[in-house]
């Protein structure tokens, strides 16, 4: 029995200014990525909310991505600095959970990093697969149960 | 005022004018060797002696430091004033033979030879005075001065050792009348490329003949003024007045509705590549140095020289210096391969040298630039298609001595040559400027990998920011020509004046709004506010956002413990049903 590869479900929060216009450079540069990673445009990494990340897991997700704009580099002048604490604070939230901290990751990519939000994708991807996928409820129906 | 004749013309001249200004300016000459109008008079040499009547008094005055007064009748060719003249010039011949001025005076008194010894044949000097005045009236240093007396009287430094107060200013040489003053280099080269610098080397100059406004100004690092408190030159000889020392540069504050950037680029440092050699051996020069050796106006007036003066018989351009190469710039600099074909193109009219063009791809992408680069085919100019590796003096054969010798690999042969040649130009590529980052900060913009701020869209805006009323002209924003500099300069003018002749701002209905019925007032979001958009209404006791501040980043949304803050068109459930639709599993 050869059973196909896990292919991970991954939720990713692009920054409109930053991440957002990076993919489209990767889009229009014709550089091919994981297409595991769906992408949710926001205005900015502070817009997001913990809640959506919650809610990302609970739907079945089994990595969320947050990507903004490299530090000093915020349209907004400070949202990713918010980013990147509520990141943090995330990550221990989600620990109790039971949910690793190798699925929850934040980058920084800016609108010229086309290339880098390849490798980002990718090496998220090849991540939560090793990882397999996010069992919430203990008896491996955690995807779309 | 003062009335007086001379030679016989009356004139009328303010008080405490000199005879030799009243001259002057009725239009009469009065020769003289150690006058100049920024100067203290000397009386010197002694030349401009006339003969003054005034008061039943009649004597021989010398007309530069002689002040004319009501009444006096002035002869400037009387048998009397000239045969004082033609001695004191004889006696100036006797002294210095060699000079030019003196001689021609001589002539035209119609003296052959001086009857007195004749001294050092070779001599110049005058002992006019001039340049001792220059270093002290207007240089301020008194760096050189009379020495001794009588017959030994030399103008020198003090003890005739090297001075310590001189500045290196060579006012002293520009003074002097006779050349008897030279400026050498140290080593006695001819100095020609090391004086390529681009424009004027005055200290009160026009920045460049195109400059707006077309004024000058002082450059305080180089202008004597403002090193010794002296000279004040270009004051006295400005009719009008308009040169203030006091001025300081101001800061000024203007608020604008857009911004256009057009900061430009600089051209890339050859000494980044060692093996171009530029900087360690002469006749290797940038774009920019060969532009302004060229350019009539230039060092050489025109003339396309060598560093010591010869012509040379081959020269050689080198394409691609920092562009289209990965250890420097990947990207293509776009305008250099243009230039490029004009210097080869000058060269072939200026001079009879061989002209060697070392390129990788010739990129003539513009109008007419592809039947200009078949023209210079036919001129002859030797294009040899691969990149140079290195220009070196080091001689293998005894052709190649004394010459720069190119060393590439020629990709259509398929085979390294050596080519020597006399002159090299490197094709300098385009950068951005130094504080291309401090702007991109000051801004807030992007830039894009190849570090030239990036345009909002590549084709749907590409004059735009990503900051609103923010727009780009020219090389900031990638390297360009001049015909699309000027287009897309003018595209972001109009998009500025789009904005200025709306009169009024359209904003992105993304902003957020706080329910005043679920808001508790606890202003976490006040103090998140990057932009100080919400405010607390007091009476209320709930906060309140300011449309038109607010930028719609939605960080107080994310924030707001009590979900009263919601986004515009980024609604918390609206980006739920994102996630659900996302996470939907496949059918």
């Amino acid at each position: 029995m050869n059973p196909e590869p896990f292919e991970p479900r991954l939720v990713g929060f692009l920054c409109n200014w930053c991440s957002y216009t990076g993919a489209d450079l990767a889009g229009t540069a014709r550089l091919a990525y994981a297409p595991n990673v769906r992408i949710i445009r926001v205005m900015c990494s502070g817009r997001v909310d913990p809640q959506f990340v919650l809610k990302a897991f609970k739907e079945g997700a089994d990595g969320v991505l947050i990507s903004g704009c490299h530090p000093g580099d915020c349209h907004y002048q400070e949202g990713n600095y918010k980013a990147l604490r509520r990141h943090r604070l995330l990550l221990r939230v989600l620990e109790q959970f039971g949910i690793e901290k190798e699925r929850f990751r934040l980058e920084w990519v800016s609108a010229s990093e086309g290339p880098k939000f390849q490798q980002v994708c990718n090496d998220f991807t090849a991540q939560v697969r090793k990882l397999g996928p996010l069992n919430l409820d203990g008896n491996g129906g955690g995807r779309h149960a | 005022m003062a009335n007086l004749t001379i030679d016989g013309r009356p004139i009328e001249i303010e008080d405490g004018a000199t005879i030799l200004q009243a001259a002057r300016q009725a239009g009469l000459t009065i020769p003289t060797l150690c006058h100049h109008p920024v100067l203290e008079p000397y009386a010197a040499c002694r030349v401009c002696m006339v003969e003054a009547s005034f008061k039943g008094k009649n004597e021989l005055v010398t007309a530069c430091n002689t002040v004319a007064q009501s009444g006096m009748e002035i002869l400037t060719s009387s048998e009397r004033a000239l045969k004082a003249r033609r001695l004191n010039v004889e006696m100036l011949l006797a002294r210095a033979p060699a000079a030019e001025p003196v001689r021609r005076l001589a002539e035209e008194l119609g003296i052959d030879h001086p009857r007195f010894p004749v001294g050092d044949p070779e001599e110049k000097c005058i002992l006019c005075g001039l340049c001792v005045r220059a270093c002290e009236q207007i240089v301020g240093a008194s760096a050189i001065s009379f020495l001794d007396r009588g017959t030994e009287r030399v103008v020198s430094t003090p003890f005739g050792e090297e001075s310590e107060a001189c500045i290196g200013c060579t006012a002293c040489a520009y003074f002097c009348p006779t050349g008897a003053i030279t400026v050498e280099d140290a080593h006695g080269r001819t100095v020609l490329h090391d004086e390529m610098v681009l424009g004027p080397a005055t200290a009160i100059r026009v920045p460049s003949r195109q400059a707006v406004p077309m004024v000058p100004f002082i450059d305080k690092e180089a202008c004597i003024h403002f090193k010794t408190g002296a000279c004040q030159v270009c004051a006295k000889v400005c009719d009008r007045g308009a040169v203030d020392y006091a001025q300081e540069d101001k800061v000024r504050e203007v608020e604008v509705g857009s911004i256009i950037l057009a900061t430009g680029f600089e051209t890339f440092d050859p000494r980044r590549i060692p093996a171009y050699g530029y900087g360690r051996y002469p006749n290797i020069l940038t774009a920019m140095e060969f532009e302004r050796l060229v350019n009539a106006s230039g060092p050489t007036g025109g003339k396309v020289l060598l560093a010591d003066g010869g012509e040379p018989r081959a020269v050689g351009i080198i394409h691609c210096v920092g562009s289209r190469d990965e250890n420097y710039h990947e990207y293509c600099s776009r305008v250099c391969c243009m230039y490029s074909l004009k210097f080869a193109h000058l060269l072939k009219e200026k001079t009879k040298a061989a002209i060697y063009d070392f390129y990788i791809d010739m990129r003539c992408f513009g109008k007419g630039y592809e039947e200009f680069y078949h023209r210079l085919l036919k001129e002859g100019t030797h294009f040899i298609r691969g990149r140079v590796s290195e220009i070196t003096p080091l001689a293998l054969t005894e052709k190649e001595e004394g010459k720069l010798i190119i060393r590439v690999e020629d990709t259509l042969l398929g085979a390294v040559r050596r080519i020597p040649v006399d002159m090299a130009i490197l094709a300098v590529g385009l950068e951005p400027g130094l504080d291309h980052n401090r702007l991109a900060k000051t801004f807030n913009i992007s830039c894009s990998q190849d570090t030239f701020f990036l345009e909002r869209h590549p084709k749907l805006a590409p004059v735009a920011s990503f900051s609103d009323g923010i727009f780009l002209a020219g090389t900031c924003q990638g390297p360009k020509d001049i015909p699309d500099t000027v287009a897309q300069a003018g595209a972001a003018a109009a998009e500025a004046l789009a904005l200025a002749d709306l009169g009024h701002v359209e904003l992105e209905p993304i902003t957020a709004v706080i329910d005043d019925t679920l808001c508790s007032g606890c202003r976490i979001c006040i103090g998140l506010c990057p932009f100080t958009a919400i405010a607390l209404d007091k009476e209320k006791g709930i906060s309140v956002v300011n449309d038109a501040l607010c930028k719609g980043c939605g960080t107080c949304v994310a924030a707001c413990p009590s979900g009263a803050s919601y986004q515009k068109h980024f609604r918390d459930e609206q980006i739920f049903a994102e996630i659900e639709g996302l996470l939907q599993p496949e059918t």
